[in-house]
């Protein structure tokens, strides 16, 4: 699954900065049907956590609710270099991960 | 026709007049939507209405894709900060949209994402602060194209 993550290469410590995610998904809500009648499977993605330097800072549920290609954006404070990792899955099993580096000066 | 019957027909023409066009839709509107799921996700703790900004376009042209931002007031620091955001739909057929866990780290207690509406309708964000209160806000968003979720 394609992804597009956003946040600053830079920052101060301590400063707080916004995080971006979106996720190509078409998030189907299970209540449409295709050309033929049948009912399109409910297939959302219904987790995702994000991990700086390895500790949690955000985790969502999703839920059909969301639009297609869910973007979410959060907030969390530049604490040290390193890496924010993304990852999620949707109801269908499939697993999505992405990788953002940050390098804070100060 | 009698008077008596005229009578009869005329009041059945003012209650008729009287009563609104679709009852189930008044009756809707009367009692709170969110009262059930509110119950669940809560556990029976009363919901204090404040602190919880919700953040639209007061008119939507899309139902498939609303923009949305949740705002709490909250110092976050760890002694006191929102635990986690929880967003209710009022027409939508599952009304709960999604739940997000914050903490301390965030800083800023702040979501934003992009929402399917299911017509206009009420959007309620709950959040539940670390002392274990919720506080909840909410926007009313007119939708002029549903996202049609229910297949209708």
């Amino acid at each position: 699954m394609v992804a597009r993550v956003q946040i600053p290469q830079q920052a101060k410590r301590g400063e707080v900065i916004e995080v971006r995610i979106a996720i190509q998904h078409p998030m189907e809500t299970g209540f449409r049907f295709d050309l033929l009648g049948r009912a399109i499977p409910k297939n959302v993605i219904n987790n995702l956590s994000v991990r700086y330097n390895g500790a949690e800072v955000f985790r969502a549920e999703l839920g059909s609710g969301i639009a297609a290609n869910p973007y979410v954006q959060f907030c969390t404070v530049a604490e040290a270099s390193g890496e924010f990792v993304f990852e999620w899955m949707d109801d269908a099993g499939q697993r999505g991960a992405e990788r953002a580096s940050i390098t804070i000066s100060g | 026709m009698g008077a008596p019957a005229r009578r009869r027909f005329i009041s059945v023409l003012a209650g008729l007049a009287a009563a609104p066009l679709w009852p189930g839709r008044a009756a809707r509107a009367q009692d709170d939507p969110f009262a059930p799921l509110l119950r669940k996700i809560t556990g029976g703790a009363t919901v204090n209405p404040g602190r919880v900004t919700v953040d639209t376009p007061r008119l939507a042209d899309n139902g498939h894709s609303v923009p949305l931002k949740v705002s709490v007031v909250s110092p976050m620091t760890a002694a006191d900060h929102v635990r986690s955001i929880t967003l209710l739909s009022g027409r939508n057929p599952r009304p709960l949209i999604a739940t997000f866990h914050l903490g301390p780290k965030a800083g800023r207690p702040e979501v934003a994402t992009r929402v399917r509406l299911n017509g206009s309708q009420r959007v309620l964000a709950v959040a539940q602060l670390s002392d274990g209160s919720y506080w909840s806000g909410s926007a009313e968003v007119e939708v002029t194209e549903s996202a049609c979720l229910d297949a209708s």
